[in-house]
């Protein structure tokens, strides 16, 4: 037994777990973290599986960049928000969605058994393909097959900016919720007042 | 290595369906969309470990090229998510059904 297959071993479990333990949780902000686990132990496997570079950006967008977003997002919509989780508009939706995934689940393992099967080892010689290291490696590939992508890539990223500024910004002319809210609450404390100036 | 290469995929498969079942019986948009998060991580493990067993890098120029996207797609969802809750003051998805503006 090699030292990848212990690593694995270690870490497989983890990342179920840690997954299970997101869906299971009520409050978002250990859902987030536990999340956050769920992909360091992914980075971990990109390791193994001679991806150091991926190994890096796994942490640095998604455990890094990514999840302090949903974190911030969590904050900003508080915490405290209690999910109900009885309000269901289907009848079991619940044990049909984990039946869908139990049913995925064996569906990929007789796939995989029937495919590639479980006693075949990756070829050797990746050291050839990761030749001068993984990220050189990968810079070779990503800039002469793959330019245009890489290019199309960098257009999606500034509309994706602007389009988070659109969605976001305040529309000052239209009358918000909180706004028709306040107003309504000052209409109804004047509602209110009127008739006690008078019999004073 | 000695670790098979169907195992990361079972393993991939796994996360994906926690990450499907999260998406289905969840009623928080955030949590609902930190599922999807898992379903593509699962994915870009897949496209790892397909890399390594087919000796070419093209599938972690695709897992990268996923993560770009993925990071687009969580910048425009969340500010969604944000706008549906300045409309009703929730975010619970079941609130959000009418589709108007």
């Amino acid at each position: 037994m090699q030292a990848d297959l212990i690593v694995f071993w270690v870490f497989a479990p983890i990342s179920v777990a840690s997954g299970i333990a997101m869906l299971l949780m009520r409050n978002a902000v250990h859902a987030a973290l536990f999340l956050i686990v769920n992909f360091f132990c992914l980075a971990v496997f990109y390791l193994i599986l001679g991806a150091p570079f991926l190994f890096a950006v796994q942490i640095i967008v998604y455990a890094g960049a990514i999840m302090v977003l949903f974190l911030f997002v969590i904050m900003l919509l508080g915490v405290d928000q209690t999910e109900d989780l009885r309000e269901r508009r289907l009848i079991a939706q619940r044990p049909i969605a984990i039946l869908l995934g139990v049913g995925f689940v064996l569906e990929v393992f007789f796939a995989v058994r029937a495919g590639i099967g479980f006693s075949r080892h990756a070829p050797a010689g990746f050291n050839v393909v990761n030749a001068g290291g993984n990220t050189q490696a990968l810079a070779r590939v990503l800039f002469r097959a793959y330019f245009f992508p890489f290019e199309v890539t960098s257009i999606l990223l500034i509309v994706a900016a602007i389009a988070a500024m659109v969605l976001a910004q305040r529309k000052t002319s239209a009358i918000t919720l909180a706004e028709q809210r306040a107003a309504d609450r000052l209409a109804a404390e004047q509602a209110a007042d009127a008739p006690s100036e008078v019999s004073a | 290595m000695s670790t098979p290469i169907a195992y990361f995929l079972v393993l991939s498969g796994i996360l994906f369906a926690i990450g499907s079942v999260g998406v289905l019986v969840r009623r928080n948009a955030l949590l609902i969309f930190m599922s999807v998060e898992l379903q593509l991580n699962a994915v870009n493990l897949s496209l790892v470990a397909f890399s390594r067993m087919h000796n070419s890098l093209n599938g972690q120029v695709l897992a990268f090229f996923s993560m770009v996207v993925a990071a687009a797609e969580v910048v425009v969802g969340l500010a969604i998510i944000v706008a549906i809750y300045r409309r009703t003051r929730s975010v619970n998805v079941d609130r959000a059904e009418t589709l108007r503006g």
